[in-house]
């Protein structure tokens, strides 16, 4: 028995004209390629959500807990170079928007400079980020046991906490800072430590800010990356003619996964930069 | 006339050599080198597992000293877990079954199904790897601060159950696409075969759940390498947050397990019965209400971590829950049996064993939820007995039987049943003397993951080692009488067991593209329409044989 | 496959499950275990008869052919979802209010703070008393203050059905109250490396007056002992004899035999010859100064030991000649 496929009308859908011209043999009708290819692409983006969803659980639990070191710390990040990079991103996401529809209406000198401009986009969004990276690196402003804060401009040497011995040996735990009472479940700061941001005295444990810092911006950098590769060779393609009206779907799925890393971007931004 | 097609095209002689299949976008055959794979790592897991009751027979030194003892049990939960049953019957079977059950040509998306398996392999290696370097010593949880301050090869280790994570959210993402869209026309979500609603939940889980445990690795990897401190205590960081993060994905994950076990359940109880299934929806919903609710019972891993007393009464309370969709499932598939037609081939016997193994696997759950007993039982041997039963008993169980119920299919061969018989009942003998002593031991107070043990405990260890060496011989017997009908078993017809499940519908084994048309897709459990017939040893449509 | 139920708590002695109670919770404990497991054997049993009356009844080798029955049936099915649904109910209100009053400790308590460390548990009494051993007196509620000085380690005591995790950086604690004189075992029950399975301790419970003179002679240990048995006695409660072997093996540190007088070379090529000052410097700031051929993973006891303490090690050291 012949599996007929679901016919809406002679007119077929722009899903169906896109994947008219060849389909894998095991779809039973473009229609059934392109949804099929939709819903895996959409999944896939609920997976990636989860992956950062564990560092924004660890952000929400470390600055629930410390407080006082997320304002401190954050002084350091340049909102103004964030708010930037914002500005990039969400630029490039509608010349890449824009440029799916351009492959749909078959533009392809039109799709070819916005894919152009979309690279652009995430290029420059890196550079800033070389650039604000190095800041912390020429600063000391790093995770864990490489936090040793200096500022050049200043010349003044910030105590460094002065709790974590600097050249631990492996195995010495006797200078373990004393528990803080806190929420059973999660040591927290004392109501000390809290006061203490309020004197502009630097706290305790300040790098657990840059720890997660990094472990968030470095993340969505590497999916940047990959961003980068998988438009880049959206482009290659784009620019040999590969796509039009009956075959956009990689445009469009790569449109959809860059959509998804500058909105988790725009979480970041605020969380991280523009703390009150 | 014989029910099996001649030997040219089918999807095994279909191409010949290694890159026709390492290279293969066929879903047969990608089910058929994970299951490879899969029973390979279960054989070395079983081997550490050998090596641990070995050592285990005497307090002190029998075998290995404490070191090599902890790194045996961590690589045994290792490879076990991450090699073995996660990936276990969805990969293995799922593959091979699902597009064919669907009456379809493969799954939806065939090259990231290869990726998945090349995944597979490359986190095997860094897995195997790690035990060459310097094999990881932290348990298979690996819970900080001990596993971002030990000497061993954790890195390497987590690195390869990264990799494998991915393997599992691609064929996640696979399952769900193509169950929601390449059904035939005629099979709606109402007539979808169990095992399909319980592939389609478990991928549920495997999307959602595993990126949360790609994350914990990653951080606990960059921990290890750039000190970043985010659960080291001495930097301020916090460990009970790392097994927060770890359970998250870890309790679901032992969904993943179950779930298609639970699965492969459905089919095996209603064509060894003969039966329609007993509360088809019952069973469909509760698969998929086990998922949601897997997802919120974590802390059930950590009442005597430091949570707070009102964190634990929740957790207590919904772990509860959870309880209830198992008991229905089992119920329904007892009374699916009744005034059935019950044959003991070897596949059933697997059934039924799974009925009282999982059934004490999870009755024993009922202790360990319960917060006043789970304070005493917790990081004892009860606990070990109970995921043994759960997950041995349950899991592995239902795996050997799926594999018996589908290797005719799958390869074309039938085996002896009289080998296949004893092989089960050495595993249920053997299991049992491995396993119940060890509820008693745990009870008493033995703890987990010891070396060394008090005088007094060693009359259990001695009955649990002896039943795994039962288990060893019994999985002698197992593989032997697969291997051998490999050779030498008589040919399979297509449907041998009488199934209704659109798989049995094409030749055993199946042609390369399946079907050449599909067939019509009517009521999964609808067996009466099938008739057993002598002159090909299988069944066949009730009007093709009153045609014959 | 061949189960003994039967629960059997006597006073005093262990039944086929647990191990004989010893604390005000334990056989609350003990009775949440007995409900569950009633419950259990029940629709175990249930399940089996079933079973087999199916397996033996329906067996096709008999002839029999199946029978059309109904495919679903409601009445059924809410019956086999709600009864469960209300025994687990029942089960997680036993096991909730039991747990509450293994969490909650009655005011009063006498408060010993425990330190897990890689492989030894250390107790510190009221009056600053260090032991490697919990005595406790009879009847009187003990609250127990716990941490760790490196990796997770827990506290058990399966005669007291407690356990709680000792986590480095935080307090955890534990309660309970000894209902029977005696000795019982304390295990760590969170993997901890090598020798996680050796790190074991007993609880002493004292009969009412003989706790307090234990403690006052235990505590006055360095005026009662000469100072070498005094020493001895430190070596083993702080934890020492975990790495340095006293009948020649070298371990993670070299070995104490013959060790007053030796000479050797550090890792920096320096020599030494072992004394007094050496010796201090040793127990104070042991990262300082390395012998050639191990690692530096001593962990210092500054703050930890007094004078008195180091001088009477020290004398002990003395007495291990080859």
């Amino acid at each position: 028995m012949c599996r007929e496929p679901r016919a809406r009308g002679h007119e077929l859908r722009r899903s169906e004209q896109s994947a008219a011209r060849e389909i894998p043999h095991h779809f039973a009708t473009p229609r059934q390629a392109y949804e099929s290819g939709k819903l895996g692409m959409w999944i896939f983006l609920a997976t990636e959500v989860l992956l950062f969803g564990g560092l924004f659980a660890a952000y929400a639990v470390y600055r629930g807990n410390h407080p006082e070191v997320f304002v401190y710390a954050h002084r350091f990040l340049d909102a103004r170079l964030g708010a930037l990079n914002t500005l990039i991103l969400i630029t490039s996401s509608l010349t890449m928007a824009w440029a799916v529809r351009s492959a749909q209406l078959g533009n392809r000198r039109l799709l070819t400079l916005l894919l152009a401009l979309t690279l652009l986009g995430g290029g420059a969004f890196l550079g800033v980020k070389i650039v604000e990276y190095e800041h912390k690196w020429k600063h000391g402003l790093l995770w864990g046991e490489q936090y040793r804060p200096h500022h050049p401009e200043t010349a003044q040497e910030h105590s460094s906490a002065p709790e974590i011995p600097r050249e631990t040996p492996p195995g010495d735990r006797t200078n373990i800072p004393p528990a803080a009472i806190g929420p059973p479940g999660l040591a927290s700061s004392t109501d000390e430590e809290r006061a203490a941001h309020a004197s502009a005295k630097e706290p305790r444990n300040v790098h657990l800010f840059f720890g997660v810092y990094f472990a968030m911006t470095g993340l969505h950098g590497l999916h940047v990356i990959a961003g980068l590769l998988v438009i880049g060779w959206v482009f290659v393609r784009a620019r040999g003619g590969a796509y039009g009206p009956s075959n956009f779907e990689p445009v469009d799925r790569a449109g959809l996964y860059w959509h998804l890393v500058d909105l988790i971007w725009i979480f970041l931004f605020p969380l991280l930069y523009l703390i009150h | 006339m014989n029910g099996s097609t001649a030997v040219a095209d089918n999807y095994l002689s279909h191409g010949r050599g290694f890159r026709s299949w390492f290279f293969t976008l066929d879903h047969k055959r990608i089910g058929v080198m994970y299951l490879a794979s899969i029973f390979f790592f279960l054989i070395l897991g079983g081997f550490f597992a050998m090596l641990i009751r070995t050592e285990l027979l005497t307090p002190g030194r029998t075998i290995m000293d404490a070191d090599t003892y902890n790194q045996v049990f961590t690589l045994h939960g290792a490879v076990m877990i991450f090699l073995f049953i996660i990936p276990g019957i969805p990969a293995a079977f799922g593959n091979f079954v699902l597009p064919v059950m669907l009456g379809a040509k493969d799954v939806a998306f065939p090259r990231l199904n290869l990726l998945s398996y090349h995944l597979y392999v490359v986190g095997a290696i860094f897995s195997v790897v790690s035990i060459l370097l310097g094999a990881v010593d932290t348990g298979w949880t690996f819970y900080t601060p001990y596993s971002t301050t030990t000497h061993t090869s954790v890195v390497s280790m987590t690195l390869g159950a990264f990799i494998l994570g991915f393997s599992s959210i691609f064929t996640g993402i696979n399952f769900i696409v193509t169950i929601h869209r390449m059904r035939p026309p005629g099979m709606s979500w109402n007539r979808l075969p169990l095992f399909l609603w319980a592939l389609y939940s478990t991928a549920i889980i495997q999307v959602l759940a595993t990126p949360v445990l790609g994350i914990t690795l990653l951080l606990l990897i960059v921990e290890r390498l750039l000190g970043i401190g985010i659960f080291d205590p001495a930097l301020g960081g916090d460990p009970v947050l790392y097994q927060h993060f770890f359970w998250f994905y870890s309790h679901p994950a032992v969904y993943i397990m179950i779930l298609p076990a639970m699965g492969v359940m459905s089919e095996l109880i209603s064509v060894f019965s003969r039966k329609h299934i007993f509360g088809y929806k019952a069973i469909a919903y509760s698969s998929v209400a086990i998922a949601v609710l897997s997802f919120l019972v974590w802390g059930h891993h950590m009442f005597t971590s430091g949570q707070s007393d009102l964190g634990n009464m929740i957790f207590s309370a919904l772990t509860f829950s959870v309880a209830i969709p198992s008991a229905i499932k089992v119920f329904n598939w007892l009374a699916t049996m009744y005034k059935g037609s019950i044959r003991l081939d070897t596949p059933m016997l697997y059934a039924l064993s799974f009925l009282l193994l999982f059934g004490i696997g999870g009755l024993t759950g009922l202790f360990l939820g319960a917060l006043a007993t789970d304070v005493h039982l917790h990081d004892t041997y009860f606990v070990v007995a109970h995921f043994h039963y759960t997950m041995m008993g349950g899991v592995l169980i239902a795996f050997l039987g799926a594999m018996h119920y589908w290797w005719p299919k799958m390869f074309g061969r039938m085996y002896s049943e009289k080998a296949g018989r004893l092989a089960a009942f050495l595993v249920f003998v053997g299991f049992n003397l491995t396993f119940f002593s060890q509820f008693v031991m745990g009870s008493q107070g033995m703890p987990r993951r010891y070396y060394n043990y008090l005088d007094r405990f060693q009359p259990y260890h001695v009955l649990s080692t002896i039943g795994a060496y039962v288990l060893a011989v019994a999985f002698v017997v197992l593989a032997g009488n697969l291997i051998h009908s490999l050779f030498r078993g008589r040919k399979a017809p297509a449907n041998p067991w009488g199934s209704a499940t659109l798989e049995w519908m094409c030749a055993s084994p199946p042609p390369h593209d399946n079907f050449a048309e599909p067939p019509e897709a009517g009521d999964p459990y609808d067996l009466e329409h099938l008739v057993y017939d002598e002159s090909i040893g299988g069944y066949v449509p009730r009007t093709a044989r009153e045609g014959a | 496959m061949g189960k003994m139920p039967i629960s059997l708590i006597r006073f005093g002695e262990g039944s086929f499950w647990m191990p004989a109670p010893a604390s005000t919770a334990a056989p609350a404990v003990d009775r949440v275990f007995d409900f569950i497991l009633y419950v259990s054997i029940f629709f175990f049993l249930l399940i089996v008869a079933l079973m087999l009356f199916f397996i033996i009844r329906y067996h096709r080798g008999r002839g029999v052919e199946a029978e059309k029955t109904a495919t679903h049936h409601t009445g059924l099915e809410l019956m086999w979802t709600v009864i469960p649904l209300i025994l687990v109910f029942i089960i997680f209100y036993l096991g909730f209010t039991g747990y509450m009053n293994l969490a909650t400790p009655p005011a009063n308590t006498y408060e010993v703070n425990v330190v897990g460390q890689k492989w030894k548990w250390l107790f510190t009494y009221p009056n600053g008393h260090v032991d490697d051993n919990l005595h406790v007196p009879l009847d009187v509620p003990v609250r127990l203050v716990l941490t760790s000085e490196d990796v997770i380690h827990s506290f058990f005591v399966p005669a007291f059905r407690v356990k709680k995790d000792a986590v480095p950086g935080r307090y955890t604690n534990l309660w309970f109250e000894a209902t029977e004189p005696g000795e019982y075992d304390v295990f760590c029950a969170e993997y901890c490396g090598t020798s996680h399975s050796d790190m074991i301790a007993r609880v002493i419970v004292h009969p009412p007056g003989e706790f307090e003179k234990w403690l006052q002679d235990a505590s006055n240990f360095l005026e009662r002992m000469a100072p070498a048995d005094a020493g001895a006695k430190l070596m083993t409660t702080r934890g020492c004899k975990q790495c340095h072997s006293i009948d020649g093996k070298s371990n993670i540190g070299p070995t104490f035999l013959g060790i007053y007088g030796r000479e050797g070379v550090f890792k920096d090529g320096r020599r030494y010859t072992v004394e007094e000052n050496y010796i201090r410097r040793a127990i104070l700031d042991p990262q300082s100064e390395i012998v050639a051929g191990y690692e530096p993973v001593m962990p210092t006891y500054k703050g930890r030991l007094k004078d008195q303490e180091i001088t009477a090690m020290i004398e002990y050291l003395k007495t291990l000649k080859e």
